[in-house]
């Protein structure tokens, strides 16, 4: 065993956790599926693990379109749920999308959210990486640069945000709870994560203590039949996306008269296709409509040496997303 | 640092041991407890050699704290057979010799067990999707699911 040793101390309560979790150098485990393999290759050697998974914050409610997911749910949990498969089968389709059985069954919809980039550099030792150590350079830009962003990147890091639920449930306007040393607050899903900029080690908008208690999807129905998560990856399961779409569409009358299109993969946090989305509106659904929101997305793309195939992916997958749902019903 | 007393029952027996906080459940079945028949192939929760079931939930014990475990209830590849008679997961592995080094092969027929427990009569679909979580560098996965198939077949007629 070289990774260093820790405390280790079993949360009581939520206001236990986050007492515990203002400490300098403490860190919340809840699966343990991300934060330990991050210790085991040296890249977070927290002083103190604080284990949540005990908390009661597991419940999965579903009613009037409205679900709630406790933070502390596991994937698998989530997906069986009868509530979730019948109601909202893209979140439990894109979870059965995601990582393995064994992992599904460890992870936490809140870890889920919170886990880490892949990035070969961040993960690995004695290489440059501004987010794992701040000021040694980025490895990735210059190198293997296959995984990398297209949109957001910044001069110290263009890693990519790797879990596929996020970039759903941002599509689906999610929210989440937080508690913390100042309080409880609601954001949307969507202002938990910034971009790399000057200060790429830091992934969130969380500050120390912060424990979040649960994600609230509302208002779905609208989508109903027009949903879903295309995963583009190297093997057909038990992979990360390569590059994904999350797409909705309400269609009324024959006209598209609400849009969400989210891809994953190519950016550091789930990348929102605003402009797609706005090219839709009050169109007729037709494939060249569909291929013009492609078009629309990839503008701005800055792509490295070796992920320049993603442009044309990300083009083809939301053609292809919309295509899927924009049928005639 | 002061060691923690964990209790937890494995394969239905109360089992009790003091570990250091950095010791995975893997560690600690292997390295304390001597139940090396749980492997480790990655670390890194890519390879599934190392599944035990927690509270009936396959998992990776290479991703778990030892002292995680307090309180749960383990299921390794020791508590397959029953005595001298193998369990039909592990006689159909021999019969279609689904397995070459056998590094794997723990994981995969406690992965298959957790599988037939949930699902006596899966398709091979589902059983292949059900050990995605299980790699093998030798075998290939044919013979493998072919064996849980079969294991399936004999334990609805048993
Ligand atoms: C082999 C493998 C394959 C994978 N494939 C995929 C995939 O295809 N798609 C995908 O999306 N993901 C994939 N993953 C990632 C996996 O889904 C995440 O590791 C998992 O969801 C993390 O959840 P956890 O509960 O285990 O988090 P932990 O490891 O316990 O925690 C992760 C981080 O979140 C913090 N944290 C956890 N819960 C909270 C909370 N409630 N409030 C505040 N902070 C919290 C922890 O402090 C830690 O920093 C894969 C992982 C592995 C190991
Ligand atoms: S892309 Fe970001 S995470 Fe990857 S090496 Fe560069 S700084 Fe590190
Ligand atoms: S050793 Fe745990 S998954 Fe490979
Ligand atoms: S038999 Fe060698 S890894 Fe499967």
């Amino acid at each position: 065993m070289t990774s260093p040793p820790f405390r280790y101390a079993r949360a009581t309560s939520v206001d236990n956790a986050i007492a515990k979790g203002i400490c300098n150098g403490s860190a919340f485990i809840a699966g343990g599926t991300d934060l330990l393999q991050l210790w085991k290759a040296g890249v977070t050697a927290p002083a103190e693990v604080v284990d949540i998974s005990r908390l009661p914050l597991s419940e999965i409610d579903c009613s009037n379109d409205t679900l709630t997911i406790g933070a502390l749910a596991r994937l698998s949990s989530v997906a069986a749920h009868r509530d979730v498969a019948m109601h909202h089968p893209l979140i439990a389709d894109t979870i059965l999308a995601s990582a393995s059985g064994q992992i599904r069954n460890m992870a936490t919809v809140g870890g889920n959210l919170l886990q880490r980039t892949r990035c070969v550099y961040f993960r690995g030792q004695d290489v440059p990486c501004n987010k794992r150590q701040p000021g040694s350079g980025c490895g990735a830009r210059d190198g293997v640069s296959r995984q990398a962003a297209l949109f957001g990147t910044s001069a110290a890091c263009v890693a990519t945000n790797a879990s596929d639920l996020a970039v759903v449930l941002i599509a689906l306007d999610a929210e989440i709870n937080i508690q913390g040393g100042a309080g409880a607050r609601r954001v949307c899903l969507s202002e938990l994560y910034r971009l790399p900029g000057d200060t790429p080690a830091q992934d969130t908008t969380l500050v120390a203590g912060d424990l979040i208690t649960g994600v609230i999807v509302r208002n779905v129905a609208r989508f109903a039949g027009r949903m879903t998560y295309l995963k583009v990856r190297d093997r057909a399961s038990f992979e990360f996306a390569v590059v994904s779409v999350a797409a909705a569409l309400h269609i009324e009358n024959g006209v598209i008269v609400e849009s969400r299109l989210v891809a994953g993969g190519i950016a550091p946090l789930p990348w929102r296709l605003t402009q797609s989305e706005t090219m839709l509106l009050g169109k007729v659904p037709s494939d060249a409509v569909f291929v013009a929101a492609g078009d629309l997305a990839i503008q701005g793309a800055q792509p490295l040496s070796e992920n320049g195939f993603k442009i044309e992916l990300l083009r083809n997958s939301v053609f292809r997303a919309l295509q899927t749902i924009g049928g005639a019903s | 640092m002061a060691k923690h007393h964990v209790q937890t029952t494995i394969n239905g027996d109360p089992i009790e041991f003091l570990c250091d906080t950095e010791e995975t459940l893997l560690d600690v079945l292997r390295n304390q407890l001597n139940m090396t028949g749980t492997k480790e192939g990655c670390s890194t929760g890519d390879c599934g050699a190392c599944s035990v079931t927690v509270d009936n939930r396959l998992v990776c014990s290479c991703l778990m704290l030892g002292v995680e475990a307090n309180g749960k209830k383990i299921g390794t590849i020791e508590g397959l057979a029953s005595g001298d008679k193998l369990h039909p997961l592990q006689q159909k592995f021999l019969e279609h010799a689904a397995l070459q080094c056998g590094v794997c092969t723990p994981g995969f027929l406690v992965a298959s067990k957790a599988l037939l427990e949930k699902n006596s009569n899966p398709t091979e679909t589902e059983v292949r999707y059900w050990l995605a979580g299980n790699l093998c560098r030798c075998t290939g996965y044919d013979k493998i699911v072919r064996a849980v198939m079969d294991a399936a077949h004999e334990i609805r007629s048993a």
